[in-house]
């Protein structure tokens, strides 16, 4: 019990403040606040604005800037050991597309020891691919007589009840009924959000109110399903902080009420927003541990994050992304190819 | 926050403490370490070599501390600039001479703008003011039904109608005039710094409503490409500061400097939790020093006034001191640390508090402390007072009637005893042997009060945040804080 050291300690810290505040002034800890008069500030002051970048040049500088560091690259036609400016260049493009301090280090670490027979840019590439290379396969059947469920995992913010949105235009589209479980009964309006995909795609939904237990929300999703003899449930939950015992509890119940019969499920995917940095691995490995991930869908690449932290995640993980979200369309979501992936990751 | 930043500098810390003297070798191990941690943490690589070349400017440029081990003296450089590259003092918010004063919230997609908006909204609330939100974001499903469901918790209006973007921030704008609200939040659609478009449309919503604050939000968990959102966001709409969100996330926080590095502009508000109160104005030199590991307790100290009853506090620590600290008692301050926010958030910000204890403590939820508040209940008053009279058969009763183990009962009863046991040592004069420093941490809360008593005048705290700039806790040299001996606490010197 951790619990009386800690009160403990806060009473000994705010007790000596206390203290020591009496001790010096005999008024009350907290004489009533006048409130101080805010300064009248005119707001001519503003700065002038820059005139709004004209866009055409704005997209090439982007394209620009990033392609001249892998120029840098491909540029060094050394065969063998490769000199310290060399693996320096290396490193920034890997460090700038958040590939991550290990697993550079790790490439670089190769680099140096087999040298580039074909070049630094293959030898970079071929790199990132070996450390791409799982089963992206995905699984949309049960055993004979449950309905397969795809729950969705992950912090808040990164396009879950989008990604859900998606996926459930991807199964109408491939001929399947679909079920959505609005689990998110956290977030306000979470699930207005979802029934407007619903309404979008024709998809079927359960929804409970505001505060409602996640699990029975699931659960509800799965009776309906079966009743109905829907092909297969997608299930939201609330995003959640990935250092958080109890809100990771709270996700492994919710699976475990999922994958009760009559429900199985067959993928866990957490979503990972692109735009993440380092974060991403210990997210990755506190779900992984909490709900059994099996995929990962990496949404907003098209922006200007490349994600490369996914690469750490499937060296260090094994979890293979299996999706990209690439825009805001109900359309705008791809199966991963890792190829292409290391192309933009280097290419821009 | 900053966690992990923390702990690489506080390894970092004891393996130059625990040197005599810095070489220049020694000088480049240590700056790859920072380079290192830094990298974890997400900072931008541009952004690291400035701060690097800077730390190793103000070790050079600087004449040798006699006073300070060359360890400490690389962990003050790197404090320093910390502090520098965060921006010194918070930002003081004020206020248009002619209302409303107009905020613009713009940001990528998932930063979290909604909320924020909804968080500032009751953050002017507190401040006395009288907010008006805007949604303006009619991109997302739901948006506008978001920041309703969210302002009504607050009791605040929204403005929205299903049309433009543009016209809802201008007819939004007019309505609070005409309300008579002096603060107006505009909350934008989540874009793409390279959606032309979108970018154009924030820019026109900014055209049409000349806010006073326009701010980017940004997610504190951002990888590299927080620079080039910054970059591109400052390009297009002149942020006058940054708000950070989901600082509570393990997040090491890297974008905050980055962002701030590239942009030039303060980080003005920070988010730290799922509740609508958990956001602030951002402190940067309380953040610096709790990057390096150093605690936060001017923080923890307002904390504390904000939230507990002073009458109740004062009266429990004159019990303490005298040594008739009772179970009643703890309950009463349990209650009183319980509205500060939650144990672990408090944990990370005392200083000299281990990692374990900072995991554990962030691991302890209200059900356990539900439980010890049941414990001690299902005692009588006379066990309360005196817990020496609690023998096996009245264990096997609490136990029953709270509805836990008597090994759970037995643990409190032990840590309580312990607890009475250093508090009387305490009042003895000297500073206990409390476990990871918090005889440390004690000495320091008692400087950090007794110097704000001096330097404002009662009744002013409320009104501190901000003014306590560069108290003692966040000086430099981490760690070096010897144990207090002695009743009486000395104020140190003025800046």
């Amino acid at each position: 019990m951790i619990v009386a050291l800690i009160v403990m300690a806060v009473l000994v810290l705010v007790g000596a403040a206390v203290l020591v505040r009496r001790r010096r002034r005999a008024v009350p800890m907290l004489a009533p606040v006048a409130r101080e008069a805010m300064p009248e500030v005119l707001v001519a002051e503003v700065a002038q604005r820059p005139v709004l970048v004209d866009e055409t040049q704005f997209l090439e500088s982007r394209l620009g800037s990033s392609r001249s560091i892998f120029d840098r690259v491909r540029t060094i036609s050394s065969i063998g050991s490769l000199s310290q400016d060399q693996l320096d260049t290396v490193e920034e493009v890997l460090l700038r597309s958040d590939v991550g301090v290990a697993t550079t280090a790790a490439i670089l670490d190769d680099l140096r020891e087999n040298g580039a027979p074909d070049g630094v840019a293959a030898a970079v590439r071929d790199a990132l691919l070996a450390s791409l290379g799982a089963d992206r396969s995905v699984t949309t059947t049960a055993e004979p007589g449950r309905v397969p469920v795809w729950l969705f995992v992950g912090v808040n913010g990164v396009g879950k009840t989008t990604t859900i949105g998606k996926l459930a235009q991807r199964h109408v589209s491939e001929g399947r009924s679909v079920v959505l479980a609005a689990g998110d009964t956290f977030r306000a309006a979470a699930s207005e959000q979802l029934q407007q995909w619903a309404d979008r795609t024709g998809a079927d939904i359960v929804r409970a109110a505001e505060g409602a237990d996640p699990g029975s929300v699931v659960h509800d999703a799965l009776g309906r399903a079966a009743a109905r003899g829907a092909d297969i449930v997608l299930a939201d939950t609330a995003g959640r902080r990935a250092n958080s015992t109890n809100l990771l509890d709270e996700l492994s119940k919710i699976r475990r009420v999922a994958d009760r019969d009559p429900g199985q499920v067959v993928e866990t995917f957490m979503v990972l927003d692109a735009t993440t940095g380092q974060n991403a691995l210990s997210q990755a490995r506190e779900f992984l541990a909490a709900a059994s991930v099996t995929g990962i869908v990496l949404t907003k690449l098209d922006g200007t994050a490349r994600g490369g932290i996914v690469v750490a995640i499937e060296r260090e993980l094994a979890i293979p992304v299996k999706f990209v979200g690439v825009g805001e369309g109900v359309g705008d979501l791809i199966v991963f190819d890792p190829k292409a992936f290391v192309d933009s990751l280097l290419d821009a | 926050m900053f966690d992990a930043l923390s702990e690489r500098f506080e390894r970092l810390g004891s393996s130059l403490r625990s040197r005599g003297r810095l070489s220049d070798a020694d000088l480049d191990e240590a700056l790859q370490e920072v380079r290192s941690a830094l990298l974890e943490a997400d900072v931008e690589l541009g952004v690291v070599r400035a701060f690097l070349d800077a730390v190793r400017e103000r070790l050079s440029g600087e004449a040798l501390n006699q006073s300070l081990s060359p360890g400490q003296q690389v962990i003050k450089a790197v404090h320093e600039q910390l502090v520098e590259v965060l921006g010194g003092s918070p930002l003081k918010v004020t206020y248009a001479s002619r209302p409303p004063t107009v905020v613009l919230l713009a940001g990528l997609q998932g930063a979290g703008k909604t909320t924020a908006a909804a968080k500032l909204a009751l953050w002017f609330k507190q401040q006395g003011r009288q907010p008006y939100l805007i949604a303006a974001d009619l991109q997302r499903p739901a948006a506008v039904e978001q920041l309703r469901v969210l302002a009504g918790q607050i009791g605040v209006d929204v403005f929205s109608e299903p049309s433009d973007p543009v016209d809802v921030a201008r007819k939004g704008l007019a309505e609070a005039t005409r309300l008579g609200r002096d603060v107006v939040i505009i909350d934008t659609a989540g874009r793409l710094s390279i959606d032309e478009a979108l970018m154009r449309e924030v820019r026109d919503i900014s055209d049409a409503t000349s806010p006073h604050y326009t701010f980017l939000v940004i997610d504190a968990v951002t990888g590299q490409d927080a620079v080039f959102t910054a970059r591109s966001f400052h390009e297009t709409l002149e942020l006058s500061g940054i708000i950070v969100t989901k600082l509570d996330y393990d997040a090491r926080g890297g974008a905050v400097l980055s962002a701030r590095g590239v942009v030039g502009r303060p980080v003005v508000f920070a988010s730290t939790g799922e509740k609508l109160a958990d956001f602030d104005l951002f402190h940067p030199d309380r953040m610096a020093s709790r990057i390096l590991g150093m605690g936060d307790v001017m923080t923890l100290i307002e904390q504390a006034e904000r939230t507990m009853d002073a009458s109740v506090v004062a009266e429990s620590a004159g019990r303490m001191m005298s040594g008739t600290f009772t179970l009643d008692d703890f309950m009463a301050q349990l209650n009183q640390v319980r509205k500060m926010g939650s144990l672990g958030g408090l944990m990370k910000l005392m200083p000299g508090v281990t990692k374990e204890m900072r995991n554990a403590a962030s691991n302890v939820d209200d059900g356990e402390l539900n439980k010890i508040e049941a414990i001690i209940r299902s005692m009588t008053p006379r066990e309360r007072g005196e817990p020496s009279v609690i023998d096996g058969s009245r264990r096997t009763r609490i136990a029953r009637g709270s509805g836990t183990t008597v090994n759970a009962v037995n643990q409190l009863l032990k840590q309580f005893a312990e607890m009475r046991k250093m508090m009387k040592q305490m009042s003895g004069g000297g500073m206990p042997n409390l476990p990871g420093g918090m005889g440390r941490m004690a000495g320091l809360a008692a400087r950090a009060s007794a110097q704000r008593s001096e330097q404002l005048p009662p009744g002013f705290e409320a009104l501190g945040a901000g003014m306590s700039a560069g108290g003692p806790v966040a000086r430099g040299g981490g760690g070096k804080n010897k144990k207090k001996k002695g009743g009486r606490v000395t104020p140190p010197k003025q800046r």
